[in-house]
Parts: structure tokens; C-alpha cells; sequence
């Protein structure tokens, strides 16, 4: 099985139905297996924190959310995260890719790379990194432990991980 | 007419509804004139009761009604394709549309000078779009409630906020009211 199937397998069985996206490169074999699947709300976002309202709106709504983004946006999402997130206690799984890491070709991805990590410590999200390919088996348990602890919980996953895509 | 009236005067009208209001004077006002388990009070992050709005619509069958501002709708421009594109017709945008940030002292916005919001829904690929003048806002709204379609309302009006207080209530409280309130 690919490891985007399995990813996506995993998230269906944490009966995750909401899943909104701003696509990575690294992270484009998850989003189309999404798309190919039938149970889970694709909603595309144009920026990362509307992401986050739309997913906030969903479990509002009852349906588990999910956002798959890129770490470069981080930034933006800041007080989304802070003052919806956090402040109402929502649970929210983040599938990040983590660019500018071993592997990356493109210098400038570095620059948040450097803040990644140092940005979810600041605002005090859980925060996973996967390196190897085995890292991902711990995906079910990491989501029932976001929804367990009704908060933001970081996945962040490597170019090591993808296979340097 | 300022939003606080438009707010008095659809207040019957929301309790149809699911309703996701704007952060700062919006809630507020909203809160004095008709509180309710199932108004959603954002506390902070502009921008986005509309995202939360569509989000919330597309993941239960209850009509939802979101409260939005044209500043608001400035600060998070990307909502309108994607709700757009994602239709819910159990989803009303409300956009009071008073050409100023009301909550920061009624600064202008630029939906005040040559932009319109309502063109930029169309232009979005918004089907069902209709500007009115806040006097009319009851009876659009009644329209849209009854139409079974995702509507878009941009409801013109003077700048002016009402003197209301903070609202007391835990951001926790209001998520799990209303929550309960869907669940009902």
C-alpha cells in the first residue's frame, strides 16, 4: 500500500469526514488520494487559517475535521489557531508537510523551516515529526489522542519521509 | 439604518437558524438584542464566520445563517470562492455592509468607495447574490430562508454601533451550547 493510501486509511478510520487543503508538493499523493475517496468532505481552502474556520465550522457541526497544509504557512495561521482553536478547545489534527528540511532544493523553504518548530512550541501545540516511514504508524493513535485532548496537534512530515519526493 | 437595528428587526428571523456571528461589535450586539444557545459569538479572529458558517452548513442538515462584515469579508477574500465552489443550500452569508470597521472606531472600508462585495460574490461564482438596503434586510432574509439556496445577502447601511458590553460568557460555554443546540 502507499503510504498516502495509508495515511488516508487512517484518517477514515478515526471517522475523520472534513478534510480542507492548501496543496504542498510534498503533500500532493495524500490530497489526490482524498479526492479519490468517498466518506470524506474535500473542501479545498484558499489560505490556511480559512482552513481552520471551515474545520472549526465543521466540528461545530459534528463532523471531525482534518487540515493538510504546508509549514511556510504557519505564520498565518497564528491567530486562528490562538483565538478559535485554542481559546474554544476544538480538536484539530494538522498534517503539515515540513519543508526546508534534509532534502529540500529550495532555499528559501529554510527560512520557515528554521521557525517551524519553534512556533508550535511558542503556542504550545503537540507537535509529532515524521522521519522514517515507520514514524506514520503512530497516525491512529496521534488522532485519538487530538480528539481525546480537544485541541491542535502538529504532524509534521520530512522530505526524508516522502522519499524526497 | 445602522446594524444594530438591522440585527433588532431579523432577530425572529434567526432563531430559524444557526447563526454564526462576527467578532467584536456584531456579537455583541447580537448578544444584547437576542441571546441564544444557538448563536455561535466569535470573541476573536476576524475573518472568519463566514469560513465557520459554511464549514458548520456543509457537515449538518440545519439551516445556518452567518453574520458577516464587509471588513471582515475584506480581511478573508478567499471565502467567497470557496463557498462558492462548496454550496450548501442550508447556508445564508449575511454581510452588513456599512462601509467601515465598526469595531475599531469606524475607520472606511473600501466596500464604502468603489468596491462591491455583491458583484465580487457574482464574480466568485456565487449563484444566488442579492444586495439590498438594510430596510429590506428581513424580507431578503425571509426569501433566502424559504428558497432552499445558498444565498449571499450584502445588506447596505449607515456606519454606527450601539453601546453593548463585552460579552461575559467562556468561548468553552458558547462552543458547547451550541453544539448542543445542532445536536437538538
Amino acid at each position: 500500500m502507499s503510504i498516502h493510501a495509508q495515511i488516508v486509511d487512517d484518517l477514515i478510520s478515526r471517522e475523520i469526514g472534513f478534510i480542507t487543503t492548501v496543496p504542498c508538493k510534498q503533500l500532493a499523493g495524500v490530497i489526490a488520494e482524498i479526492e479519490d475517496r468517498d466518506g470524506i468532505r474535500h473542501v479545498p481552502a484558499n489560505k490556511e487559517d480559512e482552513g481552520m474556520g471551515l474545520c472549526a465550522g465543521a466540528w461545530l457541526g459534528g463532523v471531525r475535521p482534518c487540515i493538510i497544509m504546508q509549514n511556510t504557512a504557519l505564520g498565518v495561521t497564528i491567530n486562528a489557531l490562538a483565538t478559535l482553536i485554542q481559546f474554544y478547545r476544538m480538536p484539530l489534527p494538522m498534517l503539515i508537510s515540513y519543508r526546508g528540511e534534509v532534502g529540500e532544493p529550495v532555499a528559501c523553504q529554510v527560512e520557515m523551516a528554521v521557525h517551524t518548530k519553534a512556533l508550535l512550541s511558542q503556542l504550545h501545540i503537540q507537535t509529532y515529526h515524521f522521519h522514517r516511514r515507520e514514524d506514520a504508524e503512530e497516525l491512529p493513535r496521534i488522532l485519538d489522542h487530538t480528539f481525546m485532548s480537544s485541541k491542535p496537534v502538529a504532524i509534521l512530515t520530512d522530505a526524508t519521509f516522502w522519499g524526497d519526493y | 439604518m445602522i446594524r444594530a437595528e438591522i440585527l433588532r428587526e431579523i432577530a425572529p428571523l434567526l432563531r430559524e437558524a444557526l447563526v454564526v456571528c462576527n467578532i467584536g461589535i456584531p456579537s455583541q450586539e447580537l448578544y444584547a438584542i437576542d441571546d441564544r444557545d444557538g448563536n455561535f459569538y466569535m470573541l476573536g479572529t476576524m475573518g472568519l464566520a463566514s469560513s465557520i458558517g459554511l464549514g458548520l452548513a456543509l457537515s449538518q442538515p440545519k439551516p445556518v445563517i452567518a453574520i458577516d462584515g464587509d471588513g471582515s469579508i475584506l480581511t478573508n477574500l478567499g471565502t467567497l470562492p470557496t463557498i462558492a465552489n462548496n454550496p450548501a443550500p442550508n447556508f445564508i452569508l449575511l454581510i452588513i455592509d456599512n462601509g467601515a470597521y465598526g469595531s475599531t472606531g469606524d475607520q472606511p472600508t473600501y466596500t464604502g468607495a468603489r468596491t462591491s462585495l455583491a458583484r465580487v460574490a457574482e464574480a466568485c461564482g456565487c449563484d444566488r447574490v442579492i444586495e439590498c438596503m438594510g430596510e429590506e434586510t428581513g424580507e431578503v432574509l425571509r426569501e433566502a430562508l424559504d428558497c432552499g439556496e445558498m444565498t449571499i445577502i450584502v445588506a447596505k447601511c449607515d456606519s454606527g454601533n450601539e453601546k453593548m458590553p463585552v460579552i461575559p460568557l467562556d468561548p468553552v460555554v458558547i462552543r458547547e451550547r451550541f453544539m448542543k443546540a445542532v445536536r437538538r
